[in-house]
């Protein structure tokens, strides 16, 4: 079968933030680049990003790039690569001077320089006191840096493929990635895409948890298409957690609600929180408050028919405080919990947030592989940015502020380093015969009459299986047994049937093709938190309650193919400046 | 008939959103309402489906009023759904 062709310099793949930055890098450098996004971009999750950008601009107190380094590989809990978190915060200012530039709406000061919020883990001399390092456009600062790069990149002439979805790379026989094959969801239409570069900026895959702040989108669809082509995942057991999403919903309830006196209560009507913080009870930081509620979960005392949340309680407050100091409380409470908290406690779990692994890359973006002695050889070709990217500049926990960050700086580095790649690579290289073959048999599958199970069946036991056994707390039974459910639910994801045969505008269609994606991202999850046996980061384990950095001093890798397992180390050597060594972490 | 289908399906798409809260908002109205919505509540619902995220949640959750009064009754089926 012969699909037609279209044939660009640069394709990326995702029109969030790092898509658009990298998108705009290339444009304005003359380049034709061609951007695919499954959703309109401004649309993108990057849209829900409220806290801001972290860059050491000074404005507030005395702030240097280095405190900032330093902040992120204590929060990375030393599991980041040193070069990489050097060339962000270093690059922060830049990047964030040309966001204003681009006319972003940041809040000001009087003396109208970017006014800079506190934010939980930014300090002034390596951790003396806290330093005000955030960048933010009121509590809109995604939303506003989406249109802001949108609108940059219409002027540039950058083209947009919307409501496309990428399926799979195509790779050649040496390897190098020449293209994409897609599938145009209004005609049902499968093309081929041929590219001297290809940017993988799909975002992070935290709809693989039954309980998860993502949005529907989110499917990891990068880390399948990187996984089906043969290049590992990196660090997939770290995933970022906050204490309390509306059960069954996973809207966030802001931790302002322990502050201001709401308390967690198990099945028992018991405040357990006391006795796994006796001083700070309800108000410990954030990983100790999760563990402690999935724990609480885990032995059994979770609360509803499924024993599967706790209860966050707020009516001993009273109506008053609660309208007055909470606003916005409510009405959550309401709309996704179906209670209200003035007379009923909120249904509270620990949701998934952020996905710290993913794509293994360099500070340029350049996909990196091992091959014989060298643990990071670039794939010709390839580039990968933002959440669906490991650079590795959050390690085992990502600092607040730098997931922008991380979009900004390394969208731009690829932008540049893909401009001066297709300086020295001018040609296309051939595509390989049958280069859409993968896409479309999984198509073919799914256009079979042959019996399957329903997709959002599969769906919902792979979120339930990683949400029960790659949640917060983690124990090598737990872990070992979720492998095994994980598997087979992999296998489930590649049998799925669908009754809705039309190719406009099939929703039901492209579910199937994101589980698939999705069931990957989850196995991958699971098999490598069960390999690492330490606690590091926002990896514990019950079982395994140090960091442990004699043995597991190391990025993780697993392969799709045998899902495989294999490391590589850490960078510890920063670009320029000394190292910092791995020291224990007391905050 | 197909073609009303298959623009149900259309909608359906756009109702894939940046935000979890209007992706767990809309679902829910879409499996209450799509099957039977009219079609001055379908044109309705496609121009709130044009706005930005946080413009919309801020309708749906009554923050803000609609602009356009044609609008007022499909927010209304959604914020009830």
């Amino acid at each position: 079968m012969t699909l037609s062709r279209q044939i660009f310099d640069t394709v990326i793949v995702g029109g969030g933030g790092s898509g658009l930055r990298a998108a705009l890098q290339l444009a304005e450098a003359g380049h034709n680049v061609a951007v695919f996004s499954k959703v309109f971009p401004t649309r993108s999750h990057t849209v829900a990003a409220q806290g801001g950008i972290g860059a050491s601009l000074g404005n507030m107190q005395e702030d240097h790039w280095l405190w900032h380094m330093y902040d992120t590989i204590k929060g990375s809990d030393y599991l980041g690569d040193q070069d990489a978190i050097e060339f962000m915060c270093r690059k922060a200012a830049e990047v964030v001077y040309e966001l204003e530039h681009f006319g972003m709406p940041f809040d000001r000061n009087p003396d109208g320089t970017i006014y800079q919020r506190p934010f939980g883990g930014h300090t002034q001399n390596f951790g003396e006191r806290a330093v005000q390092r955030a960048c933010a456009a009121a509590d809109r600062t995604g939303h506003a840096m989406l249109h802001t790069l949108y609108q940059r990149n219409v002027r540039a002439r950058c083209q947009f493929f919307v409501e496309w979805m990428a399926l799979d790379l195509i790779r050649d026989y040496e390897g190098a990635v020449v293209g994409i094959v897609a599938l145009e969801m209004e005609t049902g239409e499968v093309m081929v895409f041929q590219s001297k570069a290809t940017i993988l900026a799909t975002g992070g895959a935290g709809r693989i948890y039954q309980s998860s702040t993502n949005a529907f989108i989110n499917t990891g669809d990068g880390l399948g298409m990187a996984a089906r082509a043969g290049i590992p995942l990196e660090d997939m057991e770290f995933w970022q957690f906050h204490p309390t999403g509306v059960a069954g919903a996973g809207v966030l309830i802001t931790e302002g609600v322990r502050g201001e006196g709401g308390i967690l209560l198990n099945a028992n009507g018991e405040r357990f929180m006391e006795r796994y913080a006796p001083n700070m009870k309800d108000l410990a930081s954030r990983d100790v408050v999760s563990r402690a509620m999935d724990q609480e979960i885990k032995e059994g005392r979770g609360v509803g028919p499924e024993r599967d949340h706790v209860l966050l309680k707020l009516d001993h407050l009273g109506a008053e405080i609660i309208n007055k100091r909470l606003p916005g409380i409510r009405e959550i409470a309401l709309k996704f919990a179906h209670v209200d908290p003035i007379r009923e406690p909120i249904p509270v779990v620990p949701t998934c947030h952020y996905q710290m692994g993913g794509i293994p890359t360099n500070y340029y973006g350049q996909v990196v592989v091992p091959r014989g002695a060298n643990p990071s050889e670039p794939v010709p070709g390839l580039y990968a940015i933002g959440e669906c990217a490991c650079v590795s500049v959050h390690g085992a926990n990502r600092l607040g502020t730098n997931s922008l960050l991380d979009l900004l700086v390394f969208g731009k580095s690829a932008g540049d380093h893909v401009s001066e790649w297709l300086k020295t690579h001018p040609r296309h290289r051939d595509l390989p015969r049958n280069a859409a073959e993968r896409s479309l048999e999984r198509l073919a599958r799914l256009d079979s009459t042959a019996p399957g199970e329903r997709v959002t069946d599969v769906s919902a036991d792979m979120r339930r299986t990683v949400q029960q056994h790659a949640g917060v707390f983690r124990t090598g039974t737990l872990l070992a047994e979720g492998v095994e459910k994980i598997r087979e639910v992999g296998q489930r994801a590649r049998s799925t049937t669908i009754d809705d045969k039309s190719r406009v505008f099939n929703t039901a269609r492209i579910e199937a093709l994101e589980l698939e994606n999705l069931a990957i991202v989850a196995e991958a999850t699971l098999v490598s938190a069960q390999a690492r046996e330490e606690s590091r980061g926002a990896h514990a384990r019950e079982d395994f309650k140090e960091r442990d950095d004699k043995n597991w001093l190391k990025h993780s890798l697993w392969y799709l193919d045998g899902s495989r397992l294999d490391y590589k180390p850490v960078n510890l050597q920063p670009l320029t400046v000394e190292s910092f060594e791995p020291k224990i972490r007391v905050y | 008939m197909e073609s009303g289908t298959r623009e149900r399906e259309r909608l359906r798409w756009r109702s894939r959103r940046g935000l979890l809260e209007m992706d767990l908002i809309l679902q829910r109205f879409l499996d209450r309402h799509l099957a039977t919505l009219s079609v001055e509540d379908t044109q309705a619902y496609d121009a709130l489906l044009d706005l930005p995220d946080n413009d919309f949640l801020d309708l749906v959750m009554g923050r803000a009023a609609p602009a356009d009064d044609t609008l007022g009754q499909v927010l209304e089926k959604i914020r009830q759904s």
